[in-house]
C-alpha cells in the first residue's frame, strides 16, 4: 500500500515550498467551493488537471485514491438526489421537467445543472489535494501547516505518523504473517465474525509493540527539547522565492476571479441560466 | 585528582513509584571533566536508571523518590529541568532506528536546534558541520529506510552533538548493531573522546566489544549499588565479572582454561595491550592437549534448500541460487548483515512468500503446495519481541491459541499445553497473567506457543538480543535442552557469542548469496567471510596468533571442543 508515496520528481510544483503549496491548495479550493457556477468550476478543474500534468504525478500513483473519491462523489450525488430532488427548482426558481422517475419525482434541468456543478466542484478538489500531497515531503507538510497557524505540536505530530507508518505498517504485516502461521485465517474463507476476532488477535500484539515504540520516541524527543518553547523552527522551511509568488499570485487572482463571478456577474454564488 | 568533578552523585538513592523498593541505593559517584567511563552492570542492576538520572528523564518522564544529590556541572539537577539538562548532557538511545523523529538525516540532526527556534541558515549550516564530523554529510537527504544501523547511530549522535554539549551518555550504543558497525560505533566514539575532551559515558553490558578502545574507569554496578570502579586491566583480572553476572572476554576465560594466571601487569584489559609472554608456553599446551572433536552429524536430511532464488519486486534479487542441507537434530546460526537476506530466507521457509525458482524440500519432500497454516506444523518461527506475538492475556490460553484455532478439542489441549509448558519451565505459572512475567519468561511463552504445534524445526530471530549473560544463558542454555529433544533449531543472529558458543555450523549470507556454510569456528576467522558480512575477528584468533600458535581456526574450534566438553554437552 502507497498511501503516502511522496517522491522526489524535479518539476516547477515539487519546487515551490510546502507553504506555498497548502496556501494554493486552500485558495483554490476556496475558490471552487464558495462557486456554484460550473463556468468557473469546470475552468478550475482543467486548470488543476493542467497541474497534475505539469507535476508529472503517474495515474498508477493516485487510482486507488481516484476510484475512492468517486465512489464517494457517486454516492454523494445519488444520495443527495433522492434526499432533496426539487433542490435545483429551490435554487434557481424554475422548474423545467425533463422526465419523471418514480412516484411524484422528476429529474428537473435545474436539479440536473446543481447536481453536475457540485459534482465537478468535488472533482476539481481532488486533483489539487493529490498535488499538494504527492509533491509535498511530509514534513514540509508540517512546517507548512505550522505556517499557516496551526500549533506545532499538532503539525509535528502529522509528520511523526507520517514517519512511522510504514514501521507500523511492516509491524503489522510480520505480526499478522506469524499469527497466520499459528492458524489464524484472515482470508476471506473465513466467517467475517471469525475474520474480525481473528484480526483482534494481530491488533493487541500490534497496539503493545506500538506502545514500546511510543515511549521510546517521546523520551528521545524530551531529551533533545522538543516542546520547550512556544514556536519552533523547521529544517524543512524553505524561503519563499519569486516562483512561489508567483503561484499564490495566480492562486489569489483564481480566487478572487471567482469571487468577483459570483458578485458582480451572478449576483449569487450560483449562475442561473435559466431566467 | 583536585580537579572539579562534573558529575557528582552523592549519597544518591532513587526509588520508582510503582516499585517497592529503591533501584539505587547510595550512590557516590564522581566522574571528572574529559573522563571516558564504562557503566557495566546485567539487567536490572539500575545502569539504565542512573543514566535516566544523568540525562533528567529522571524525573521528568518517571517518577520516583529521589534522597541525596546529583550535581551536573555544579548545579544540583533538582533545580534544572530536563530541558536545562539537555544542553550539557546529550543522550544517544538505545534504539537507532526508534529515536529517528525526522523523516531524513539532516532532519533528525537539526531536532534540537529547530526546538530552539535556530534560524533556518544557521541550522543548516551548523548540520553540515557537525554531519561531516560523523561522516554523514552526503547522507543528510537520506530517509531512516535507506541508512544502515550504523548510520542511523552517527545520525543519532551527530544530533546529540549539535547542541555541543560537554557529556555525552550512550544507553547500550551496540544494542541491534551487527558485530563490525558495533566495533566502528566503538571507534567513532572514541575519536569524538580524542578530539573534542568531552566527557563520555557508555552503558553497555557488552564488555568485550566496548574495550575494543580504551576506558578511562568502569563503572560496575549490581542491585542499585556501585560494586567496582576500577580501570579495565584490574577488573578483568578480578573475580567481580562472574560475580556479577557480566561475560569476560573470550581472551581471558581462554587463558584461564590454559591455566595461566591473568595479572594487572599482563595489560590484559584490552586485546591490544595485552602482553602474553608468560602464558604462551601454558596456551600452547593447553591447545595441543585437546583432542575432543565436534561429533559429525549423520543423520537424515531434515531441511534442504535447492537452488532457491528470490525476488520481492521481480527485478532486484534478495536471495540467489540458495542451497544447505540441514539435517535432522542440527543447531545452526544463520547470520549475515542487515538487508542480506535472512529474514527473507526464514520467511520463504514458513511459506509466508513464495520462492521463485528452486525446491524447498522437508525430509525430502517438496514443500511448495503447503499452506502457511501447513507449514506452522513443521516449521515454527519464534520472532526478535516477544511483545510481537502475545495476544492474550492469560499464559494457558496464549499457549491454546494455535491449538484451539486448528479447533482441536479442549481436553486434548490441556495435557499438550501441561506438557510443552514444562518443557519451557513455565508449569508454575500455567494460570498467570502474561504481564506479570519478565522479559524471559515471556521469550519463553511466545517459544511454548509455537512448540506446542509440535514443529521439527524452530526457527529464532535474535533470541537473545538485549539479554545480559544470564538471560543469554538461561535462553540459550533451554534451546540446547530442546535440541536435545530432537529439535531442531535455526537461529537468525548478529551475537558471535552465540554462534561460538552454541552453534556448530552456520550459513552465511552477503547480498542475498550464501557465501560460506561452514564451521563457526572457520566464519570468526576468515577474513573475507569477516569483511562480506559484517562480523568481527574473534579476540580468541589474536590470542592465538600472540601466543605464537599458527592455525588460529584450530585454535578457536580447539576452544568451542573444550566448552563443550566442560559443559557436557
Amino acid at each position: 500500500m502507497k498511501l503516502f508515496s511522496y517522491n522526489t520528481v524535479d518539476t516547477p510544483i515539487h519546487c515551490l515550498s510546502g507553504f506555498t503549496k497548502l496556501l494554493c491548495f486552500l485558495l483554490l479550493t476556496f475558490a471552487v467551493m464558495y462557486s456554484y457556477d460550473i463556468r468557473v468550476v469546470l475552468l478550475i478543474m482543467i486548470f488543476s488537471i493542467a497541474i497534475l500534468k505539469v507535476s508529472r504525478i503517474q495515474f498508477s500513483q493516485i487510482r486507488t485514491m481516484v476510484i475512492y473519491a468517486l465512489i464517494f462523489i457517486v454516492t454523494n450525488a445519488i444520495i443527495s438526489f433522492f434526499f432533496s430532488p426539487e433542490m435545483g427548482v429551490e435554487i434557481y426558481g424554475t422548474r423545467h421537467r425533463i422526465i419523471k422517475l418514480v412516484g411524484n419525482i422528476y429529474l428537473t434541468q435545474e436539479q440536473l445543472l446543481y447536481q453536475v456543478t457540485k459534482f465537478f466542484k468535488y472533482a476539481s478538489v481532488i486533483p489539487l489535494g493529490m498535488i499538494f500531497l504527492l509533491t509535498t515531503n511530509p514534513s514540509e507538510f508540517a512546517s507548512s501547516l505550522n505556517g499557516v497557524g496551526i500549533p506545532y505540536k499538532a503539525s509535528f505530530a502529522v509528520a511523526l505518523t507520517l514517519r512511522y507508518f510504514p514501521d507500523i505498517q511492516r509491524d503489522y504485516r510480520d505480526i499478522s504473517l506469524a499469527q497466520q502461521a499459528r492458524g489464524l485465517d484472515l482470508s476471506h474463507k473465513a466467517k467475517f465474525k471469525d475474520r474480525f476476532k481473528n484480526s483482534l488477535l494481530t491488533v493487541i500484539p500490534l497496539i503493545f509493540s506500538t506502545l514500546d515504540r511510543i515511549e521510546l520516541i517521546s523520551n528521545a524527543m524530551d531529551l533533545r527539547g522538543f516542546a520547550k518553547y512556544k514556536k519552533r523552527t523547521w529544517y524543512t522551511s524553505k524561503k519563499l522565492d519569486r516562483q512561489d509568488f508567483t503561484a499564490i499570485g495566480i492562486s489569489a487572482l483564481i480566487f478572487i476571479g471567482s469571487l468577483c463571478v459570483s458578485l458582480f456577474i451572478n449576483h449569487s454564488r450560483f449562475y442561473n441560466p435559466f431566467i | 585528582m583536585n580537579k572539579q568533578a562534573i558529575i557528582e552523585f552523592d549519597h544518591f538513592s532513587f526509588q520508582y513509584y510503582s516499585q517497592s523498593e529503591p533501584t539505587l541505593h547510595d550512590i557516590n559517584l564522581k566522574i571528572y571533566p574529559g573522563e571516558k567511563i564504562l557503566i557495566i552492570g546485567p539487567s536490572g542492576s539500575g545502569k539504565s536508571t542512573l543514566g535516566h538520572c544523568i540525562n533528567g528523564l529522571i524525573p521528568f518522564a518517571y517518577k520516583g523518590e529521589i534522597t541525596g544529590t546529583l550535581m551536573i556541572d555544579d548545579q544540583n539537577t533538582k533545580d534544572l529541568n530536563i530541558f536545562e539538562l539537555s544542553k550539557m548532557v546529550g543522550t544517544v538511545l538505545q534504539d537507532s532506528d526508534g529515536q529517528f523523529v525526522g523523516l531524513t538525516a539532516g532532519e533528525d540532526i537539526a531536532f534540537a536546534l529547530e526546538n530552539d527556534n535556530i534560524p533556518h541558515d544557521t541550522m543548516h549550516e551548523r548540520v553540515r558541520r557537525v554531519a561531516q564530523m560523523v561522516d554523514m554529510q552526503d547522507l543528510l537527504s537520506s530517509s531512516p529506510f535507506e541508512l544502515s544501523g550504523g548510520q542511523k547511530q552517527r545520525t543519532s549522535l551527530a544530533g546529540v552533538m549539535i547542541d555541543d554539549v560537554d557529556i555525552l551518555l550512550f544507553d547500550e550504543p551496540l544494542a541491534n548493531l551487527d558485530p563490525a558497525t558495533g566495533k566502528t560505533a566503538i571507534e567513532i566514539i572514541d575519536d569524538i573522546h580524542r578530539t573534542s575532551q568531552k566527557t563520555i559515558i557508555i552503558i553497555e553490558h557488552r564488555l568485550e566489544d566496548v574495550l575494543h578502545r580504551e576506558i578511562d574507569r568502569v563503572i560496575m554496578l549490581n542491585d542499585g549499588r556501585i560494586v567496582a570502579d576500577m580501570d579495565a586491566h584490574t577488573l578483568v583480572c578480578s573475580n567481580l565479572l562472574k560475580e556479577n553476572g557480566i561475560r569476560e572476554p573470550l581472551y581471558i576465560t581462554a587463558m584461564k582454561y590454559a591455566g595461566a594466571k591473568v595479572s594487572c601487569d599482563m595489560l590484559p584489559g584490552y586485546i591490544s595491550t595485552l602482553k602474553t609472554a608468560t602464558c604462551n608456553e601454558a596456551l600452547c599446551t593447553w591447545h595441543n592437549a585437546i583432542h575432543e572433536k565436534t561429533p559429525i552429524n549423520d543423520k537424515s536430511s531434515i531441511l534442504k534448500m535447492d537452488q532457491v532464488s528470490f525476488s520481492y519486486d521481480g527485478v532486484r534479487p534478495v536471495l540467489q541460487d540458495i542451497c544447505f542441507d540441514i539435517r535432522e537434530g542440527e543447531m545452526v546460526s544463520l547470520i549475515g548483515k542487515n538487508g542480506a537476506g535472512k529474514s527473507t530466507l526464514s520467511k520463504l521457509l514458513c511459506g509466508f512468500e513464495k520462492e521463485d525458482q528452486g525446491i524447498i524440500r522437508y525430509r525430502g519432500e517438496d514443500i511448495k503446495d503447503k499452506t502457511i497454516k501447513e507449514r506452522a506444523e513443521i516449521i515454527g518461527l519464534v520472532m526478535q519481541n516477544p511483545n510481537q506475538m502475545i495476544s492474550k492475556s492469560l499464559i494457558y490460553d496464549e499457549v491454546a491459541l494455535g491449538l484451539r484455532l486448528r479447533n482441536i478439542p479442549e481436553e486434548q489441549i490441556k495435557p499438550r499445553i501441561e506438557k510443552v509448558l514444562k518443557v519451557c519451565g513455565l508449569s508454575p505459572f500455567i494460570e498467570w497473567p502474561i504481564s506479570a512475567l519478565s522479559y524471559g519468561q515471556k521469550k519463553r511463552v511466545t517459544i511454548a506457543s509455537i512448540l506446542v504445534l509440535d514443529p521439527k524445526i524452530l526457527i529464532l530471530d535474535e533470541p537473545t538480543a538485549g539479554q545480559d549473560f544470564r538471560h543469554y544463558s538461561e535462553i540459550m542454555e533451554f534451546l540446547v535442552e530442546l535440541n536435545k529433544l530432537g529439535v531442531t533449531i535455526i537461529l537468525i543472529t548478529h551475537d558471535m557469542h552465540l554462534m561460538l558458543e552454541y552453534t556448530p555450523r552456520a550459513i552465511v549470507l552477503a547480498e542475498g548469496r550464501l557465501i560460506a556454510d561452514t564451521t563457526a569456528s572457520f566464519v570468526l576467522t576468515d577474513a573475507q567471510v569477516i569483511a562480506d558480512a559484517n562480523l568481527k575477528e574473534t579476540s580468541l584468533f589474536n590470542l592465538a596468533h600472540m601466543a605464537g600458535i599458527e592455525d588460529g581456526t584450530a585454535f578457536v574450534q580447539g576452544f568451542i571442543d573444550y566448552e563443550r566438553k566442560l559443559k557436557n554437552r
